[in-house]
């Protein structure tokens, strides 16, 4: 194998790392998201650096011509990240659900208490609103 | 016809609602005329029209969603309300009228007769009248589901996907912790199965539509079944929830000694 292409796929694995750890560091990326990126990273990087494995790679699981067994690592890794990313959608579609609902909810009962609070100027039973305000308040704690 | 007087009883209506400005406000009046022990929870579904305006103008306290969420999420945001605010009975009537408020006192009959029933659920094939008009294939779907369901939960479902429902004060707190997403009625079947709470069915006459579109296009009626199905039997590998304290005691042993 040609080593420039060597060094070319060493810098370009080596840049994806150090780019990766740039955006956690700059709180661009959560740590539990670059993980698998990292993974990915370090996995291209010794693919570059140790030139025998790939070879190594395709020979034990019967495949002939090597590149495609990079082909295959590379198909797999995507098709997980995606699955990660699906996950992790599913997870935030349910908090916002929760999120949305809860905003929903305490919307209806400030308005309550604010035409109780309207009523009350207006000579009332002054002790309503207190007492909602006083729920309103246990529910913030 | 006037209910029995529970006066220690709350009821709460959940009427959820997305663009139905065109029959909400009438649904909301016959349930005050009809079902006045009932407080009504209209939970607009982040309608663009007027939904939400007509039904506070009708007498409802109105939860409105941000944006649009979707049914299931829609009537579990009714279940916390009535969880939160103490309600001992909770139904579920549609926002688009096909739903009469009259037949919630068959509901209440069906659960004041038997302590462990914690849902009542109208069901539109039980009764001799089979003039419920609906679509064949919307209608083959259900009974496609009724006859899964019943087998799995080992009692006669007639009509899974009726949202006109009443549940006790542990079908409610089930649900405000968990209700299914889209077409959510099937899975909410399964979900008491799983809890071991106990459902019935009444036979209640249900209209159609007077105004607006179904959630359910024919076009998408293929893609729900899909959908369901999949949470149906995937929902069957899933690992059973545990019982609650005050709900029948299960078979599932707690961590040992």
């Amino acid at each position: 194998m040609d080593s420039r292409i060597q060094i070319v796929a060493i810098l370009a694995a080596s840049g994806l790392l150090l780019f990766v750890l740039e955006l956690v560091r700059r709180r661009r990326l959560l740590e539990r998201y670059a993980l698998v990126w990292l993974l990915a990273a370090v996995v291209l990087l010794v693919l570059a650096v140790w030139r025998g494995l790939l070879a190594d790679l395709a020979d034990v699981f019967g495949i002939a011509y090597a590149p495609n067994a990079l082909f295959f690592v590379a198909f797999a890794g995507v098709l997980v990240l995606l699955l990660h990313f699906s996950v992790s959608t599913s997870r935030h579609t349910n908090q916002v659900k929760v999120l949305a609902q809860r905003v929903a909810l305490l919307e209806e009962r400030l308005s309550q208490v604010e035409d109780h609070q309207a009523a009350d100027t207006g000579g009332g039973d002054p002790g309503h609103s207190e007492r909602l305000i006083a729920t309103s308040g246990e529910m913030l704690e | 016809m006037r209910f029995p007087k529970h006066s220690t009883r709350r009821y709460l209506a959940v009427v959820p609602a997305y663009n139905e400005q065109a029959t909400v406000g009438e649904v909301v009046a016959a349930l005050r005329r009809h079902a006045p022990e009932f407080d009504v929870l209209v939970v607009d579904d982040g309608s663009t029209d007027r939904t939400g305006e007509i039904a506070r103008a009708a007498g409802a306290r109105v939860v409105r969603l941000p944006y649009n969420l979707g049914i299931g999420s829609t009537v579990q945001a009714g279940f916390v309300f009535a969880q939160e605010n103490g309600y001992d009975y909770m139904a579920q009537v549609d926002g688009d009228g096909q739903h009469d408020p009259r037949e919630l006192r068959k509901l209440i009959a069906a659960m004041d007769a038997d302590p462990e029933i914690d849902m009542v659920c109208g069901s539109r094939f039980l009764t001799d009248d089979h003039s419920y008009p609906a679509p064949v294939s919307r209608r083959t779907g259900i009974h496609i589901f009724a006859f899964i369901l019943s087998r799995i939960v080992d009692q006669r479902v007639s009509d899974p996907t009726s949202g006109f429902r009443l549940y006790n004060r542990r079908g409610i707190g089930v649900f405000a912790r968990d209700y299914p997403h889209d077409y959510p009625e099937v899975e909410a079947v399964l979900m008491l199965h799983w809890h071991r709470l106990k459902m019935i069915e009444v036979p209640v006459k249900m209209h159609t539509r007077s105004a607006g579109v179904s959630s359910i296009s024919s076009g998408k009626s293929a893609y729900y079944m899909i959908k369901v199905l999949l949470a149906i039997f995937v929902g069957l590998a899933r690992r059973r929830p545990e019982p609650d304290p005050g709900e029948p005691a299960g078979v599932i042993a707690g961590a040992g000694i």
